[in-house]
């Protein structure tokens, strides 16, 4: 098998910890410190991580960042373990269970020292949108916890190799990955107190967030909270589309710019969107072939020069176009394409086949927005957000008084978006408790300005009338 | 909309873009900017050393003063779309210079043959290296074409 871990890259730098084994069914698997379970594996050749509960198809890893079922392990007999999100360590036992794991036998000590704490404000979510928020709130003196399960912060923002658009004021020509890593020793700085591998369980009246953490259950009582949980990726049905291989374009680029692992061989993006198209370049870059991108509108979604930089490269983009079936038994090892008429018919006898072994999903994403649910915030739906989302006021207030929603979670934008909703929700929320200050007055605005600037022209309008229909005035709000 | 436009291709043509006169061209090197969809991004307006990109909005389309432009490339690496590049087609009847964005590895040397590609990424020719500039992560590197395929080229690939 031919190595799958990127050494020389042109924008990334991986530098990988230590290297060590754990033990994999028996056999021993190298890894490196900082990657996760699920990523070793990969790199390591493995695509079936668990199987279907009825049917026992193969299934494999998918989202890479704890929002899908696909990887679920056992881990030192600890089951259902979410191994795209948990740190691979030396020694440990790692197994597959399929999909339905035992109660374990062993001590795991879940609801030993349980842990309750009064904080002033709760930020869920270390992406962009969570990172500013608590960012405003703690440099205006506030007591800021921020949660996110992952390993480290910033979000998906780490995994963006490309420089930014927007204003130059607002970081554009900045790539992503540096972007976040700012944002990060910033919130460090201004003292928001920082809680990774901290999976948020729910919420609880009033205002308590349950989070698992440290192999315990840990209650926060707070005063205000900031919830940016981001948002799931979308899927599209066809044949044979749960097969291993089939990845998420947020998987993707997780394995590819975070964690230095390649994909595959070869790539068929699925999706023209600025999505689709940035991970087909970052494939090329990662010097992965991508062998189409295929679209089933008659037009490319994407920015004009991002798709223009794809052409350049030589990677056809076939409009009117949709997937039909995956090929392989146990893994992709090609598919079916197919032209669609105007109705979105497919059009018999234009089948094509394509030679991949990987077929990367970029169809679009959706708010992830449950835990706003459980805490009875009203929602609507608002196709040009994503999906469901939650009312709010202009200063990102839910109906739920005291809580505030930023980022992907609130809609589906883009990272500069996500952080200055992260701004205005993270002044409001210290307004709210403590009242306001120049700072708060002043980061509101400026973010108010920066909202509008963003959702100009042609390719702001979706998300200009999105935001129109759910934004409610304050006495709506509980 | 036509079918064969930058929207159903992502190939832009030369009636879509604004580009110098032979004048301006003879007079030498000179910004080509690949840009006509009104994106929310100004970071070459930013760049540029003698204000010859402009806009009044965020989403404009840069807008290129030539005459003040003096080719000097700095917006190729800092476009984020990779969507500028300077053509130079002052110093010869038969050559042209063009700097192209770069992003892949490997990166080639001054003084290297590389393949010219087009903007399907199809090779137009063989090419010398004249130079290569670091800005960030992002080479803008120039190598030298026929005059003829100076509006074709648009990218190129290390030979290896």
């Amino acid at each position: 098998m031919s190595e799958r871990r990127i050494f020389e890259h042109p924008i990334l730098d991986f530098d990988r910890g230590n290297e060590f084994y754990f033990d994999f069914e028996g056999k021993k698997v190298k890894a490196y410190e900082g990657e996760t379970i699920a990523s070793a594996l990969y790199a390591d050749g493995l695509r079936k991580f668990t199987e279907s509960k009825k049917l026992e198809r193969p299934r494999g890893f998918f989202c890479a960042i704890g929002k899908c079922s696909s990887c679920l392990m056992s881990v030192d007999g600890r089951p259902n373990v979410r191994t795209c999100v948990t740190p691979a360590k030396q020694g440990m036992e790692v197994k597959r269970h399929g999909p339905k794991a035992k109660f374990p036998e062993i001590d795991i000590g879940r609801g030993k020292d349980r842990v309750e704490k009064e904080i002033e404000i709760a930020i869920i979510g270390g992406g962009p949108a969570g990172l500013m928020a608590g960012i405003v709130a703690a440099r205006n003196g506030a007591d800021v916890h921020l949660f996110d399960e992952g390993d480290s912060l910033g979000g998906q923002l780490v995994k963006q190799t490309h420089q930014f658009f927007g204003s130059h004021k607002e970081d554009a020509g900045t790539r992503g990955i540096d972007i976040g890593d700012d944002m990060v020793e910033e919130a460090r700085e201004v003292g928001v107190e920082i809680h990774t591998e901290s999976k948020v369980l729910g919420y609880y009246p009033e205002k308590k967030v349950a989070i698992e953490a440290n192999g315990r259950l840990e209650i926060y009582d707070s005063e205000g909270i900031v919830y940016a949980g981001g948002a799931v990726e979308d899927y599209l049905s066809f044949e044979n589309n749960d097969l291993p291989g089939v990845y998420g374009a947020g998987g993707v680029q997780t394995l590819m710019n975070e964690e230095g692992i390649v994909p595959g061989e070869k790539v068929l993006m699925v999706g023209s969107g600025n999505v689709g198209v940035i991970v087909s370049y970052q494939l090329l870059q990662a010097d992965v072939e991508v062998v189409e991108i295929i679209e089933a509108l008659p037009e490319i979604g994407a920015y004009q020069v991002h798709a223009s930089k794809v052409r350049r490269a030589g990677v056809p983009i076939s409009t009117s176009h949709t997937i039909k079936k995956a090929i392989g038994e146990e893994q992709v090892e090609g598919a079916v394409i197919q032209k669609i008429d105007e109705n979105w018919n497919p059009i018999e006898g234009t089948e094509r086949e394509v030679e991949c072994d990987v077929i990367c999903l970029a169809v679009g994403l959706s708010p992830d927005v449950g835990f706003l649910r459980q805490a009875d915030c009203e929602m609507d739906y608002v196709p040009e957000l994503g999906g469901f989302v939650p009312l709010r006021t202009e200063e990102m207030m839910t109906t739920n008084r005291g809580i505030y929603v930023a980022g992907d979670a609130a809609g589906i934008e883009e990272a500069t978006v996500a952080a200055l909703e992260g701004k205005i929700a993270g002044a409001a929320v210290y307004e709210e408790i403590k009242g306001e200050t120049e700072d708060t007055k002043k980061s509101k605005k400026e973010a108010q300005q920066g909202l509008k600037q963003m959702r100009k022209g042609p390719y702001g309008e979706a998300p200009r009338q999105g935001v129109k229909t759910c934004t409610v005035d304050e006495e709506v709000c509980g | 909309m036509m079918s064969e436009d930058y929207k159903s291709t992502g190939i832009i043509r030369k009636e879509d873009i604004e580009i110098p006169d032979d004048e301006r061209l003879r007079k030498g090197p000179v910004v080509i900017i690949e840009c006509v969809e009104n994106i929310p991004c100004d970071p070459c307006v930013a760049t540029c050393p003698k204000d010859a990109i402009s806009m009044k909005e965020i989403t404009d389309v840069p807008n290129i003063d030539f005459e003040d432009c003096i080719g000097c490339a700095l917006c190729v690496t800092e476009c984020p779309g990779l969507a500028i590049f300077v053509v130079d087609c002052s110093y010869s009847e038969e050559k042209c210079k063009i700097t192209v964005p770069y992003e892949y590895l490997p990166v080639p040397e001054e003084g290297d043959e590389v393949q010219a590609l087009n903007r399907k990424g199809e090779m137009v020719q063989k090419a010398e290296v004249t130079k290569v500039r670091k800005s960030g992560k992002t080479y803008g590197i120039t190598i030298e074409v026929d005059k003829d395929n100076v509006w074709h080229v648009r990218g190129l690939e290390v030979i290896e």
